[in-house]
């Protein structure tokens, strides 16, 4: 009986098992190497800074220099009180620029404008830093909270508005047409039914933002600039977790090493949970918008 | 598209149909009988997307408190001018027109219209029903009057009820009013938009395909319910649907290809039109 023609020769066949083989091997890898760095930071943050986290390290002062002891609470206030003052700066620009994209601007004006904050994007953040010195510490003469959040809430504009963008034009033009049809004014067509509507996917773009900026040392050394005591008035330089972690990690001292890894592991964890809340968010946004 | 025949064929066992030319100017014999107060008063309107004409040259008067169904093939510039009603373009760039198009009098397109004014007496009805997702049943029958100021709780609550009534929902919805509005069928969410359009009181309804996305009892229920708002209300309805029309308009506009070839009593546009191009269509061998 002759071999099925479905059937391929056994040496063929053999062949592209191989070929498949090897093709499936490379993707796995490369996958890996994706995941890896990743897996690789949380295990020394677990294994450096875990054995180094006691209460008193959220709820003391940094100790004087060469005391063993103390703890980074006034960073992790400062890194709060700062996400707080860039939300207070980098939402309205970004959300309300996001609207003027995805609502008003002529197509030939919001090339221009994606294209300044896609560049935005680009921007090191140093170099943020050293614009929001210019503008805020030079002229009042002191760094100051102020000019830290400032700088953070600089970063987040382009990030919030690309995102508010996205999340509004997938709101479906029928809600437009009906809540215009109704005599409502065009304005509060957008304010109360469109970004009502996006308003949940709006909040997650303020997350990632907020996440992608908790972590930034850079802009805060020209602005925050860093202190070991609580800050009592915002126009007086305050501390942040970043700022605490590079100033103990380099410095000679293995107290001071220890706790900058512990203060690495609260840093971590903090822009974790921010992610979770995005995924946790996002995933019940799939049903309503 | 198809193209229209030349001459219209006779089918067997049809009343013979004069077959002539096409008239330069719609037929639109003796429609509306003097005494109707007039609702659109329309003449000479033409619309244009960017280079492409639209509208040619409409000329039309649709009377108040009748149901005046459009009907006509894909493309054919219907739900264009129902559009054109109440400024629903005003957002759609490139978009130019000529002519002129009265309200019960006013100029909709006069200077210094304001298009908010004008939607809040013209409401609209979409094809795809579409109740704002983050409202509930009673919020999106509201949001209009509330948008607009209205604040009075007793006028709102009162509005609520005589709104979703008259939509013919209210039995069925009464002890769901905080339930969402997408949590209802389609049908029902329908309804809910036509109430929704009812609540901030306008004199004029346009529908655009309203039961295309309904089944057959859901239709029903819509085009009883159109019956009853003729009562009040001016209503103009797009629809495909031939039999729809028949069913439920006093007045029926044939649109082809931008141009408004035959406006008159429904009866005799589905029975003795006066064109060929109509006969063709109601008759089902074009469109």
């Amino acid at each position: 009986m002759d071999a099925s023609p479905y059937l391929p020769s056994p040496r063929f066949a053999r062949w592209r098992r191989w070929k498949s083989g090897a093709i499936t091997g490379i993707l796995v890898a490369c996958a890996l190497a994706v995941i890896a760095p990743l897996f690789l930071v949380i295990y020394f943050l677990l294994v450096r800074g875990y054995s180094s986290l006691d209460w008193s390290f959220f709820t003391q002062l940094p100790k004087p220099t060469g005391e063993v002891g103390g703890g980074m609470a006034n960073a992790i206030v400062g890194t709060l009180t700062l996400l707080a003052m860039a939300t207070v700066v980098g939402v309205p620009f970004g959300v309300f620029g996001g609207i003027y994209l995805a609502e008003y601007g002529s197509d030939r004006a919001n090339d221009w404008i994606r294209f300044a904050a896609d560049v935005l994007n680009g921007v090191p953040s140093i170099v943020w830093g050293m614009v929001v010195y210019l503008i805020l510490v030079v002229p009042f003469k002191t760094f100051s909270a102020y000019a830290g959040g400032v700088a953070l809430g600089l970063m987040m504009v382009p990030l919030v508005m690309r995102t508010t963008e996205e999340v509004l034009v997938l709101v479906p033009q029928s809600y437009r047409e009906a809540a215009l049809a109704l005599g409502i004014a065009r304005w509060k067509v957008i304010m109360v039914i469109v970004v009502r509507t996006a308003l949940k996917g709006i909040g997650t773009g303020v997350i990632v933002a907020l996440a992608r900026i908790a972590g930034e040392t850079a802009p805060l050394l020209f602005t925050a600039l860093g202190n070991n005591f609580w800050n009592h008035n915002l126009k007086e330089p305050i501390s942040a977790l970043p700022l605490q972690i590079f100033a103990y990690s380099i410095s000679p001292y293995d107290d001071w090493h220890r706790q900058a890894w512990a203060g690495a592991l609260v840093l971590m964890a903090l822009i974790l949970a921010l992610n979770i809340t995005v995924r946790v968010l996002s995933r019940d946004r799939q049903s309503t918008l | 598209m198809s193209t229209l025949p030349e001459t219209a064929r006779i089918p067997a066992g049809a009343a013979p149909v004069r077959v002539a030319a096409a008239p330069a100017t719609a037929s639109t014999a003796d429609v509306p009988v003097e005494a109707e107060e007039v609702a659109f008063d329309i003449r000479n309107f033409s619309m244009w997307y960017g280079q492409r004409q639209a509208l040619q040259e409409i000329t039309i008067k649709i009377s108040a408190r009748k149901v005046t169904a459009i009907i006509g093939p894909s493309g054919c510039g219907k739900s264009t001018f129902l559009r054109s009603l109440n400024r629903m373009h005003d957002l759609t760039p490139g978009t130019r027109l000529e002519g002129t198009l009265r309200h019960f009098g006013n100029d909709l397109y006069g200077p210094g219209i304001d298009a908010t004014a004008v939607r809040r007496r013209v409401g609209m009805v979409f094809q795809k029903s579409n109740p704002f997702p983050t409202m509930s049943i009673a919020d999106n029958v509201l949001v209009g009057l509330r948008l607009n100021g209205m604040r009075d709780r007793s006028v709102l609550q009162e509005r609520l009820e005589q709104s979703l009534r008259m939509a013919a929902l209210w039995d069925e919805v009464k002890d769901l009013l905080n339930r969402p509005g997408t949590s209802l069928s389609g049908g029902q969410q329908q309804r809910l938009c036509i109430a929704r359009s009812l609540a901030v009181q306008p004199d004029t309804l346009l529908m655009d395909e309203p039961c295309s996305a309904l089944d057959p009892i859901a239709t029903a229920k819509i085009e009883d319910l159109i019956q009853t708002l003729r009562e009040k209300y001016t209503v103009v309805i797009v629809t495909h649907n031939m039999q729809q029309a028949a069913r439920c308009s006093d007045r029926t506009a044939f649109f082809y290809m931008g141009r408004l070839i035959e406006f008159d009593n429904t009866r005799k546009i589905f029975t003795n039109p006066s064109n060929p191009q109509t006969e063709a269509y109601v008759s089902g061998r074009f469109g």
